[in-house]
């Protein structure tokens, strides 16, 4: 059988997985406005714990890691390989800059003891121990989807070494742009919608 | 007599690597069909269980927790690993790229993979039972909070239900890119078969709806593991939600699994009726108004549990659209049949049977969504009846259809013409003896999922028994007539029955590159005035 290359296809299947990925968090999205709604003031006075400051510096990093995603995505279209992968490389450790602010900013709050079902926050209005129920849960998909990422770069990063994705044909590289938007665009909603809205 | 094998051919590779690391769609397809009928019996073997355990009052053979874990399993079996991928995984793997005149489908590699979590998912589903704290109890619906509180092992067989999610959603995936990318040259869209069109519309329920099943069940585990409070009023959450979550994605899934299904219907009407089918467009259209109207009218499955007036009246109109399309549908399968050349094959045996069983299923639908009869029929056993009817009447006649009808193509024999009919016949005189009764037990007021009951309902608890006796018989008819015709049955023609699309044109069983050359389309899918013989 020869192989099968069809640009426009793949890219199809990207979108249409894309897709999937809004949805699934969308059922997310529909529970925060249904639990927002019941509970505005308590989910104001939660969000005040929040960490302004590092859901900013992350929203920044994260923004400049889907910034290197698209150059790295133009270099190879243009023929450079090497500048190609070092723009990956460049996105992947932003990736895990993301993941470092995350991961003291998750710890702080399991230290005073702000986690779901801990002691500290038993006696907490149910609105806000919902707030942060949703908000453990959605950050959590989220940077299980900067972890899946990361792998996924590390993998197109590979195959433009093996010379399989190449300046003539980068779609795997494109798709991994794609996806790598999605997870930028994802962080875009909700970080408003937690750090923002007290 | 030997048959050549085409695509079946042993190859000198180890069966495992031949069969199970397939990137062929025709393999990955009977993997699929195979599998599916594996679990089919596993799931029959557990109904003829629980109507065994009602054939009288009391406690005859199994406890009340062993009653709830085996309808439980019958549940999660039959709907997320036979009937969603029964029809689009195995009759749409083998036979979409080879009725679109293609070589394979848009990402065979996907494809296998898809496969794999399939095997994977079932699998974890079946480990469910045997481990942790027991066989899950809750019904295939998860409900919580009592899913999220059971010691049972339900966390398990959620994970497996989102691993099969997957599957179903990157098989979707990879049929509308096929149907986009790759038909043959002339296959335009007015000429797709039907079939085709019926996996297009599915495939796209299956991309839109299956991901927030996936979220659901992936909040169920997050509720049980770490404790969350999502749906725990207690915390903020709202049980609710969670229906309407759930629902969500099951009520369109409920597409899913009938869809394909009419697919297979409106491609066999017209040739053993040797008449174009009557209204094309009309059943296109269709297929598609079902995929979206069917994405509206979920909470009609929940018109008892507190909803507002407004909201109860409104999914209860849309509920009364999404029949009309259906309705749509059979009228023009018997518009086909009038005046039609009918050859009563056992393909157009049991597409006939799948016409009336459906409608049985279908009008009792209106029955439920009219939100003043549910109030009385809810949760009873006229629920059960009704999705029996549309589910093992609908789809499983819709598969058993496919299967006498695409059998000589996948494996180049002919089966028992009259034990296949017979077989059919067992069939929807069981299925009617099985499910009838429970809609007398409903309006009586049985409620559903009880193992125990009053002994007014003993009579017709019993027929429903006898019911599942003949049904179980004309399964294990069909069964063997098929095995033992997939060893010993005559050789079959390239088209014995002399269908005008393109996957008959290709030997029987087709070869592994599908098309020597590729195919040039020059007329519809019925138009049966083209079709030549070319054996």
């Amino acid at each position: 059988m020869t192989e099968h290359r069809d640009y426009h296809g793949a890219k199809m299947g990207m979108w249409l997985f894309l897709f999937t990925e809004v949805l699934l968090f969308g059922g997310l999205f529909v529970l925060f406005s249904v639990t927002f709604g019941r509970f505005p003031q308590e989910f104001h006075e939660a969000s005040q714990l929040l960490d302004v400051t590092m859901g900013t510096t992350n929203t920044v990093v994260l923004i400049t890691s889907s910034l290197f995603a698209a150059l790295a995505v133009t270099a190879l279209q243009k023929g450079d390989r090497r500048l190609a992968e070092i723009f990956i490389g460049l996105t992947v450790l932003l990736a895990c800059c993301f993941l470092v602010i995350k991961y003291f900013e998750w710890t702080h709050k399991f230290h005073v003891g702000i986690y779901p079902g801990s002691a500290a926050i038993a006696d907490w209005a149910p609105g806000k121990q919902a707030f942060f129920s949703l908000y453990y849960t959605m950050t959590g998909l989220h940077g299980l989807h900067v972890v899946i990422g990361m792998a996924v770069f590390g993998w197109v990063w590979m195959q433009i070494r093996v010379e399989k994705c190449t300046p003539e044909y980068f779609v795997a590289l494109e798709n991994a742009g794609l996806y790598w938007h999605l997870v930028d665009l994802i962080w875009i909603y909700l970080f408003p919608l937690y750090y923002l809205i007290t | 007599m030997a048959v050549d094998a085409g695509f079946m051919t042993p190859g000198n590779r180890s069966w495992v690597r031949e069969w199970l690391f397939t990137i062929d769609h025709k393999r990955i397809g009977m993997l699929y069909l195979w599998s599916v009928l594996a679990f089919f019996t596993v799931g029959v073997f557990l109904g003829l269980i629980i109507r065994l355990e009602l054939f009288r009052p009391g406690e005859d053979f199994v406890g009340p927790q062993a009653y709830n874990a085996i309808f439980t399993l019958h549940g999660v079996i039959m709907i997320f690993l036979v009937v969603i991928p029964s029809i689009p995984a195995a009759f749409g793997n083998i036979f979409l790229p080879l009725q679109l005149g293609a070589e394979d489908v848009a990402f065979p590699r996907l494809n296998m993979f898809s496969f794999w979590l399939y095997v994977i998912g079932g699998g974890t589903a079946l480990v469910s039972l045997f481990t942790g704290g027991g066989a899950p109890d809750t019904g295939w619906t998860f409900y919580v909070p009592f899913s999220a509180q059971t010691t049972t092992n339900v966390s398990a067989a959620v994970a497996g239900v989102f691993i099969l999610g997957f599957s179903s959603i990157l098989t979707g995936l990879n049929f509308i890119v096929t149907i986009h990318r790759l038909r043959a040259p002339g296959l335009t869209w007015t000429r797709l078969t039907l079939f085709a069109w019926s996996l297009y519309a599915t495939a796209w329920i299956q991309v839109l709806a299956t991901p927030i099943l996936s979220i659901t069940v992936v909040l169920i585990v997050l509720e049980r593991m770490l404790g969350m409070g999502i749906f725990d009023p207690a915390r903020g959450g709202d049980p609710i939600l969670y229906q309407h979550l759930f629902w969500i994605y099951s009520h369109p899934a409920v597409y899913i699994m009938i869809l394909p299904a009419m697919g297979v219907i409106s491609d066999i009407i017209p040739v053993f009726c040797r008449k174009s089918i009557f209204g094309y467009k009309t059943i296109v259209g269709s297929s598609l108004a079902i995929a979206f109207a069917g994405s509206l009218v979920w909470a009609h499955h929940m018109f008892v549990s507190g909803m507002s007036d407004t909201a109860v009246m409104v999914f209860s109109l849309l509920t009364f659209i999404v029949a009309v399309p259906s309705a749509v549908k059979v009228f023009n399968w018997l518009s086909t049949m009038y005046k039609g050349s009918i050859r009563p094959e056992p393909p157009l045996i049991y597409a006939l049977g799948f016409i009336f069983l459906f409608a049985m299923g279908g009008i009792t639908g209106l029955v439920l969504g009219s939100a003043g009869t549910d109030m009385h029929v809810h949760d009873t056993y006229f629920v059960v009846g009704h999705f029996h009817y549309v589910i093992f009447g609908g789809t499983g006649f819709g598969m058993f259809a496919a299967i006498h009808y695409w059998f000589p193509k996948m494996y180049g024999r002919m089966y028992d013409r009259k034990q296949a009919t017979i077989a059919a016949v067992l069939l929807v005189i069981g299925l009617n003896g099985l499910y009838f009764p429970m809609y007398l037990l409903g309006l009586a007021g049985m409620p559903r999922r009880y193992y125990d009951y009053l002994p007014q309902f003993t009579e017709l608890h019993q027929y429903s028994t006898y019911g599942s006796w003949i049904t179980f018989a004309g399964l294990a008819l069909m069964i063997y007539n098929l095995i033992r015709s997939r060893y010993r049955g005559p050789e079959a023609e390239r088209n014995p029955w002399q269908a005008a699309t393109l996957e008959w044109t290709l030997p029987s069983p087709p070869p592994t590159h599908n098309f020597d050359r590729e195919p040039v389309v020059t007329h519809g899918p019925y138009d049966f005035g083209e079709v030549r013989d070319h054996d």
